[in-house]
């Protein structure tokens, strides 16, 4: 099996099979030039002549092992594995839902293994019946099932001070966007009785970092989802199994994992990861805190620096476009650094705060090319220039970092991260 | 828009419910939930304090404690590497690479408390008492010259410290940028490549 495996890569390998993965494993002009114009017989291939492998030759099924480098990826060794991150590889997705085992992880303590019939969550403070929740007691609670993005407000913060990372994995891939199934958390405020005073929420998770995060109640009783449900099945435990919160459009960090408790207030609470971290100093050295909401961003998803144009000729530019405060109305797309603008067309759905995906139709004429997407939503509001985002709130903001990504496309077809 | 004013119309309406004494269409599910059930996991303290437990500590204990649970990845006088700095940075907040510690940037002294008490250290949370979270506590403080060094924290006291960045935090003042849709623009200037 091995050994079929690694002829059949080599095969793909030197066809330059797969435009976008295979770009991706160098699959130089020249090798793969040299086999084009030689019409070769085809072949009748062994996986022709015998029978497969059985049913249930996985029970939960799982990739070709051809698309085995189409894996989540650490920028590199934290200190304190457990504190750390995973991107998603959106250099080589399609259309606008994340499969489970592709999204994006943040832990800040590890990611604990938690029994769902052990579990519990406490709701309590400012509510007439302080209640605790089985897992059992909130599957049985009238569900919804929507689908938003999730991402992370330190998504792209490599990009503030200059090109970051040569890689849209690295600079983009804290971003996912999956269907949320669970309880309107409206549903249960209501069963517990929530106090007129009631201002603000904690959520606080079970893992080892007690991660706590205050939630405006107008929120909390909007569109908060208490999650148990990710892409049809339960959330898997790096995701929050077997229960979190969901606050669309809000920064990733709200919407906290392995929630246990909610304890409804008048104020916030201030917890360190609200005060210390998650806020975004300014050039005079104060900091905005609060800043829930992630703006509208797009980025232009091929072709990306992970990738390499093997020849010139057609191509079709495709991307994603997002936005907290809605629906994306338009995206342009630019091929001369931000000169000229054309509309992309945007594929269906296109929903409320879920990823879009665009594309355009692109000839590319073997000539230094810089790429760039510019998002619109519904409120009319532009996604920004780097330029912009550095001038209204200096270098060291670390977050919500949402400007215009451009992609150099060099002669030779290597792509480059740029700031134009 | 619509969106927020949908939520303040349910607001309005829970509490009218919770106003009115009936519970009609409760769904009855979740067992009712006690004070003393709940004490084990109802750790949270806010700026006010609320929440803080009984019990005290002192500079002096915070500083053995320190050395043995928090040194090791904190630094032994608290200047970071691997983990977070804890000490230092007051000033630097309008430069360049600002140091953002409990000294320079915490904006309440409660938090440091609650922090320690729910996550550290990295690799045993909540495994110090309160006494040794008070403690730890009034040590940052001190080694961040807030405290003197003779102070013992308690309930009462420590809501009672004032940090140096108190008012350094603003709230969300965005949309910040007004870019324009423009389809033909003016030429952009160098570019720098990664």
């Amino acid at each position: 099996m091995k050994e079929l495996v690694k002829n059949q890569n080599r095969r793909r390998f030197l066809r330059g099979g797969g435009a976008l993965a295979g770009a991706a494993l160098a699959s130089t002009a020249s090798a793969a030039g040299a086999l084009a114009g030689q019409a070769q017989p085809l072949e009748v291939a062994p996986w022709s002549k015998t029978p497969g492998e059985p049913a249930l030759w996985h029970p939960y099924g799982q990739p070709s092992p051809f698309e085995d480098k189409v894996v989540r990826r650490s920028r590199g060794a934290a200190p304190f594995p457990g504190a750390n991150s995973s991107m998603t590889p959106l250099q080589d997705l399609f259309g606008i839902i994340t499969p489970t085992g592709l999204v994006f992880e943040r832990h800040h303590a590890g990611i604990p293994l938690i029994d769902p019939a052990q579990h519990r969550l406490a709701v309590h403070g400012l509510v007439a019946r302080p209640t605790l929740f089985s897992m059992d007691d909130l599957v049985r609670l009238p569900s919804v099932s929507r689908i938003h993005f999730l991402e992370c407000s330190g998504n792209t913060g490599r990009e503030w001070k200059g090109p970051g990372t040569a890689s849209l994995q690295f600079s983009h891939g804290l971003l996912s966007c999956c269907e949320w199934t669970g309880v309107p958390l409206s549903v249960l405020l209501e069963e517990v009785g929530v106090d007129p005073q009631a201002a603000w929420i904690l959520a606080e998770g079970a893992d080892a970092a007690g991660m706590t995060r205050s939630i405006p109640i107008a929120k909390a009783l909007d569109d908060a989802l208490l999650v148990y449900a990710q892409n049809g099945e339960r959330l898997r435990p790096e995701h929050g199994y077997p229960l979190r919160l969901f606050l669309p459009g809000f920064e990733g960090n709200m919407s906290v994992k392995w929630l246990r408790r909610l304890k409804v207030g008048r104020e916030p609470f201030m917890s360190r990861e609200e005060t210390s971290k998650y806020t975004d100093s300014l050039p005079d050295g104060t900091a905005r805190q609060f800043t829930f909401l992630m703006e509208t961003k797009s980025v232009i998803t091929f072709p990306a620096p992970d990738h390499r144009l093997r020849e010139p000729g057609f191509y079709q530019i495709a991307g994603l476009a997002w936005t907290g405060r809605g629906r994306i109305r338009r995206v342009d797309v630019s091929v001369d650094g931000g000169r000229n603008w054309q509309e992309a067309r945007l594929q269906e759905p296109v929903l409320d705060r879920a990823l879009t995906r665009f594309t355009l139709p692109w000839r590319w004429d073997g000539a230094p090319a810089v790429l760039q997407s510019r998002a619109i939503d519904e409120t009319g509001y532009v996604q920004p220039s780097g330029r912009q985002l550095v001038h209204a709130r200096g270098l060291e903001s670390n977050y919500h970092f949402n400007a215009i990504q451009s992609w150099k496309v060099g002669a030779d077809g290597i792509i480059s991260n740029v700031q134009v | 828009m619509c969106r927020s004013k949908r939520a303040w119309m349910m607001l309005a309406l829970l509490m009218a419910m919770a106003g009115s004494s009936g519970a009609a269409e409760r769904l009855g599910l979740g067992q009712p939930l006690s004070d003393a059930q709940l004490a084990r996991w109802n750790i949270d303290v806010d700026a006010q304090g609320r929440g803080l437990p009984a019990g005290q500590g002192s500079v002096a204990q915070g500083q053995r404690i320190y050395a043995q649970t928090c040194a090791a990845c904190h630094g032994d006088k608290g200047q970071g590497n691997p983990a977070d700095a804890l000490v230092g940075g007051q000033g630097s907040l309008a430069k360049a690479k600002p140091l953002k510690t409990i000294g320079s940037f915490w904006p309440y002294a409660t938090t440091v408390f609650d922090f320690i008490n729910r996550a550290m250290p990295y690799n045993a949370p909540k495994s110090l008492s309160a006494d040794e979270v008070y403690a730890v506590t009034a040590y940052l403080l001190h080694l961040n010259g807030i405290v003197p060094a003779n102070t013992v924290l308690d309930a009462a006291s420590l809501p009672q410290v004032r940090m140096p960045n108190r008012d350094g935090f603003i709230g969300d003042t965005r949309p910040d940028t007004s870019n324009v849709a423009c389809q033909h623009c003016p030429p952009p200037a160098a570019a720098t490549t990664q």
